[in-house]
């Protein structure tokens, strides 16, 4: 059995663990990223490989492909900058109006790439980290998203790295509204969520819910993390709960979850 | 035990934490991560003094706990649990049979994610779970199991690398040599 020493040191480990389970949170994000710096060298790495591997297949992809990617990225701007002229018209519109009522402007976000790195090693978190960090401008609570949609919030931010917890945490909460109707609930981890990575449910609909399936649900603005407008998913079914006082909607994600290789942190 | 096999298991620890955050593949395929740091405790446990075991506990826990949303120093405990009873029971397990080291991985890879679920529940904070859960731990268990015998082969390997291999005494006598022919 265990010696007088080995007690000692038991109590000891049992000690620190029971002073690092009850830091205050953000020291805890902050002592995380310092210790999960180690693995940076590796992390560089993979990385490091992962791009000569990306040039190793440009430098075999043929002329010809090259050319027809080229075109299509050619259409695809010419089409955003239309939209991008009828988009700033509307932002005057929406400004002049906003200055007529007396309400305060709207600030434009900056989005800034980021590159996954790493995932939660534990099954029962959704979590990724990203590169990152306050040396880039992001901050905790920051929103995180791809062209398909929204994607999470900053967890906690180091320096050139931050941790994103991802929709579908139980952690992470989201105010809603789902178009057309403009009813709104809250994003949360459901019941589906552990066995499909891109479901989450829509809480707090009213008993009367019009919502049906195929409805769009965007984020709705209340809280002041996330921006309003942006696309969570799309509605596949609904429920009725506590003898038909409130409803409940399933929500297909925008945005593959299990897919992330790179993701826009929007800073203001 | 010498400060080498306390460096290797550590190293390995931290390599296996890496993998586990890096690599998408048993994730993609099973729907599950696989946690080789149960298996690691086990082999620290049977083989390794006990301050390599809590020494491989801490540090695997700390490291496993920063890359995941786990509050830090979740994963602690368990692993030093596993240890300590791999390290109790060391001279009761046949440890040398890849069976018994597949057995001793299961169990300890089933009993590592029960336990921080324990510790994350006693902590207030609710994890991610379902139904499919079972399928994960399931998997995490058979996955950890077979990586065990994995793991003792490969520390024989680094030790016959690195060690200094004993000299064997052998029979042969030079004051007991037959001399043939006339002196």
């Amino acid at each position: 059995m265990l010696k007088k020493p080995h007690y000692i040191i038991l109590v000891l480990v049992v000690l620190l663990v029971i002073v690092l389970l009850k830091l205050p949170s953000e020291t805890m994000g902050k002592v995380k990223l310092a210790i999960s710096g180690l693995f940076l060298p590796l992390f560089g790495l993979t990385g490091s490989v992962h791009q000569l591997t990306n040039r190793a297949t440009e430098s075999v992809t043929t002329k010809e492909q090259l050319a027809r990617q080229n075109e299509y990225l050619r259409r695809e701007n010419e089409e955003l900058k239309i939209q991008l002229q009828q988009d700033a018209a509307m932002t005057n519109e929406n400004a002049r109006l906003r200055g007529l009522v007396g309400w305060p402007r709207q600030t434009r976000w900056q989005v800034k790439l980021g590159r996954v790195i790493a995932r939660d090693p534990a099954n029962w978190w959704r979590s990724v980290e990203i590169d990152l960090g306050t040396r880039d401008g992001v901050k905790s609570n920051y929103p995180v998203l791809t062209s398909e949609g929204l994607v999470g919030r900053i967890q906690s931010a180091g320096q050139t790295r931050s941790q994103v917890i991802l929709l579908g945490s139980p952690d992470l909460r989201v105010a809603a509204l789902v178009l057309p109707g403009g009813e709104t609930g809250v994003i949360n981890a459901g019941a589906s969520s552990p066995q499909e990575n891109n479901m989450v449910d829509l809480d707090y609909l009213s008993g009367g819910s019009q919502v049906r399936p195929g409805y769009n649900v965007v984020t709705w603005g209340a809280g002041g993390v996330f921006p309003a407008g942006i696309v969570i998913g799309k509605v596949v079914d609904v429920h009725v709960k506590e003898y038909g006082l409130a409803v409940e909607a399933r929500v297909k994600l925008a945005a593959d979850l299990s897919a992330l290789q790179e993701v826009w942190v929007m800073t203001p | 035990m010498n400060r080498l096999h306390t460096i290797l298991i550590l190293a390995t620890a931290f390599v296996a934490v890496f993998f586990e955050a890096w690599f998408d593949g048993f994730r993609n395929v099973l729907g599950a991560q696989i946690d080789f740091l149960p298996a690691l405790m086990v082999y620290a446990g049977v083989t390794g003094g006990y301050f390599t075991m809590v020494l491989a506990a801490g540090c695997g826990g700390l490291w496993f706990d920063s890359l995941s949303a786990n509050p830090l120093g979740a994963s602690v405990l368990p692993l030093l649990l596993i240890g300590l009873l791999a390290h109790w029971g060391r001279e009761l397990f046949s440890s040398e049979h890849p069976a018994a080291q597949f057995f001793l991985g299961t169990m300890a890879s089933a009993l590592q994610p029960l336990a921080v679920l324990f510790v994350l529940l006693n902590l207030g904070t609710l994890p991610l779970l379902g139904w499919k859960s079972i399928w994960q731990w399931v998997v995490m268990a058979v996955g950890g199991g077979l990586f065990t015998p994995v793991c003792f082969a490969l520390f024989s390997r680094f030790h016959q690398a690195f060690d200094y291999q004993p000299i064997h005494e052998t029979t042969f006598r030079p004051d007991r040599e037959i001399k043939r022919g006339r002196a």
